[in-house]
């Protein structure tokens, strides 16, 4: 096994090991390498054929193809070098990595990881559906890689579950592709996807969207046959005598996403139970020294360009930890907790002055709140917002001053 | 000229205000339940000229994948989205295609041109 030695290694090569990349050359890391276990880079970005990425970074519409290719030709453009087909099979926490790839098994020797390793969609198994096991059961994106990617289609006559962005788009993209799309069915109030979704890829082809429901009973021998759904009450009880069936042969599955961490857990990386990726502080810097994390193995992010913000960050930060390995003094380190109405705020720790910058997700819609920060009974940011979501991030900044990081208090984030 | 009502969901930001829009032939008699300005403008032209962007994929012969994707120039009008859509159906090309090369000319006479988003070799 050869052994090589590494400034910054970047875990996956979406659009937040791209991103990351490019500002780790840009801030002096000599060597910047991204390994990515697929045989193209972009990530899922190559399936994401539909226009909407880019808009708050760049001012233009681009297909996630484009986008792509755009973050590719900046990474070659910076020297960064771009190995596919690499996969990472082991991280230990003083950064040495063990990675196949065509020419071998090879040992890396890391001073900064940046992990980028993307999510994984949620399937029927997280959420029990109950009844036989029919082929014609897909996630989401498994269902969008099948037909952007390989001109392969799913089935004819389709139910999605879940009304997330994957789950509405696929919806308009079958339609595009002569199916019938039977319904969109959500156990939620309110739809999970950005409105522009919900018209644009379901009003636009008269194509129902279920709300208050979910799927009771998936049904068929070979092939799907027909799912049962059934309307829940508010505490996602079903409510008896609403079930109805609705013959399909392909049922598409858009239930979420869960951070990939594999790797993290190897290293040692402590993970926040309510995102499911790494604990991080300001510089997005995992419980592990040296190691960073960005995407959405830290954080399931709703646009490409919020993503990428915080990945440059990532990437800067870990150029500069490449370059200055002399240990670094110990600090205070202060807490910044979700409070009131707030599911989770990143980063968790705060541990050098400065202004840094949040991304926070709310528990549920609210109009007309201000989002507020508070340590030691004053109050350190107020943002109003006239509407906020579940399905859109949040992001404010927050200036910590050496009083904050002096007063050893955490930092509460709450709705008002 | 008779009236007529259009029922719009405003998709400019993640409010998703209910606008309703009457119109007389092409010119707008009332706008109603927008809060901004940028609303009022989606609803007046989504009700006078609904247009989407279209964003599909062709066939590629020769390709090292079997499909590449597309994308029109211009947004199309939404009644001529499935005529559109059965013009790029029929068409295949040649790899390689380059992101950005044009793949179809005045797709059913719309004078909107089709366009590669993605770049794909020839199969090695």
């Amino acid at each position: 096994m050869t052994t090589r030695n590494i400034d910054v290694v970047i875990i996956g090569g979406g659009p937040a090991g791209l991103a990351a990349a490019c500002t780790a050359k840009q801030h002096g890391a000599k060597d910047v390498v991204i390994f990515d276990r697929n045989d193209w880079m972009g990530g899922i970005l190559n399936q994401c054929i539909h226009d909407g990425f880019g808009v708050e970074e760049t001012g233009l519409s681009m297909t996630g193809t484009e986008y792509a290719e755009m973050y590719m030709q900046q990474a070659r453009d910076h020297g960064v070098e771009l190995l596919k087909g690499a996969m990472v099979l082991s991280l230990s926490n003083d950064r040495e990595l063990v990675v196949v790839h065509k020419k071998g098994v090879q040992q890396i020797k890391a001073k900064a990881v940046v992990l980028a390793m993307g999510c994984r969609e949620r399937t029927r198994w997280n959420i029990l559906i109950p009844g036989t096991r029919p082929s014609g059961v897909y996630t989401a994106g498994v269902a969008q890689s099948l037909i952007n990617l390989y001109n392969i289609m799913p089935g004819k006559n389709v139910v999605i579950l879940g009304s997330g962005d994957v789950g509405l788009i696929m919806a308009r993209r079958l339609k595009f592709e002569g199916a019938n799309i039977h319904g969109v069915v959500e156990i939620l109030p309110y739809a999970s996807g950005l409105p522009r979704n919900v018209v644009q890829c379901l009003d636009d082809y008269d194509i129902p969207l279920y709300l208050n429901h979910t799927v009771t009973c998936i049904e068929g021998k070979e092939q799907l046959e027909q799912v049962t759904i059934s309307q829940v009450d508010e505490q996602w009880n079903i409510i008896k005598g609403t079930e109805r069936t609705i013959p399909c042969d392909t049922l598409l599955l858009s239930l979420g996403l869960i951070p990939e961490n594999e790797l993290s857990k190897q290293a040692g990386v402590a993970l926040d139970p309510v995102t499911g990726g790494p604990v991080v502080s300001e510089k997005l810097e995992t419980s592990v020294p040296g190691i960073f994390a960005c995407g959405n193995c830290l954080q399931v992010y709703d646009t490409v360009d919020m993503l990428a913000i915080d990945a440059k960050h990532a990437g800067e930060q870990a150029a500069l930890f490449s370059q200055s390995i002399k240990k670094q003094k110990k600090t205070t380190e202060i807490m910044l907790q979700a409070g009131e109405g707030i599911r989770y705020v990143i980063p968790q720790k705060i541990m050098q002055t400065g202004t840094i910058r949040c991304t926070l997700r709310v528990k549920k819609p609210q109009k007309n709140v201000t989002i507020q920060a508070n340590s030691d009974n004053k109050i350190l940011v107020k943002k109003k917002q006239r509407f906020v979501n579940p399905a859109n991030m949040v992001s404010f900044s927050l200036r910590v001053t050496q009083e904050i990081l002096d007063g050893k208090q955490s930092v509460e984030v709450y709705i008002v | 000229m008779s009236e007529k009502t259009h029922e719009i969901t405003c998709i400019v930001c993640p409010l998703g205000c209910r606008i309703s829009v009457t119109t007389s032939g092409k010119t707008v008699k009332c706008v109603e339940g927008h809060t901004c300005k940028q609303g009022l403008m989606y609803a007046r032209s989504e009700a006078l000229n609904p247009c989407r962007m279209l964003t599909t994929s062709i066939f590629v012969d020769n390709g090292e994948w079997p499909l590449v994707s597309i994308k029109t120039t211009k947004t199309v009008p939404k009644k001529q989205v499935f005529s559109v859509l059965e013009q790029i159906k029929e068409t295949r090309v040649k790899a390689p295609v380059t992101c950005g090369q044009i793949l179809l000319k005045n797709v059913c006479n719309t004078g909107i041109d089709v366009v590669a988003t993605k770049t794909v070799k020839k199969k090695p």
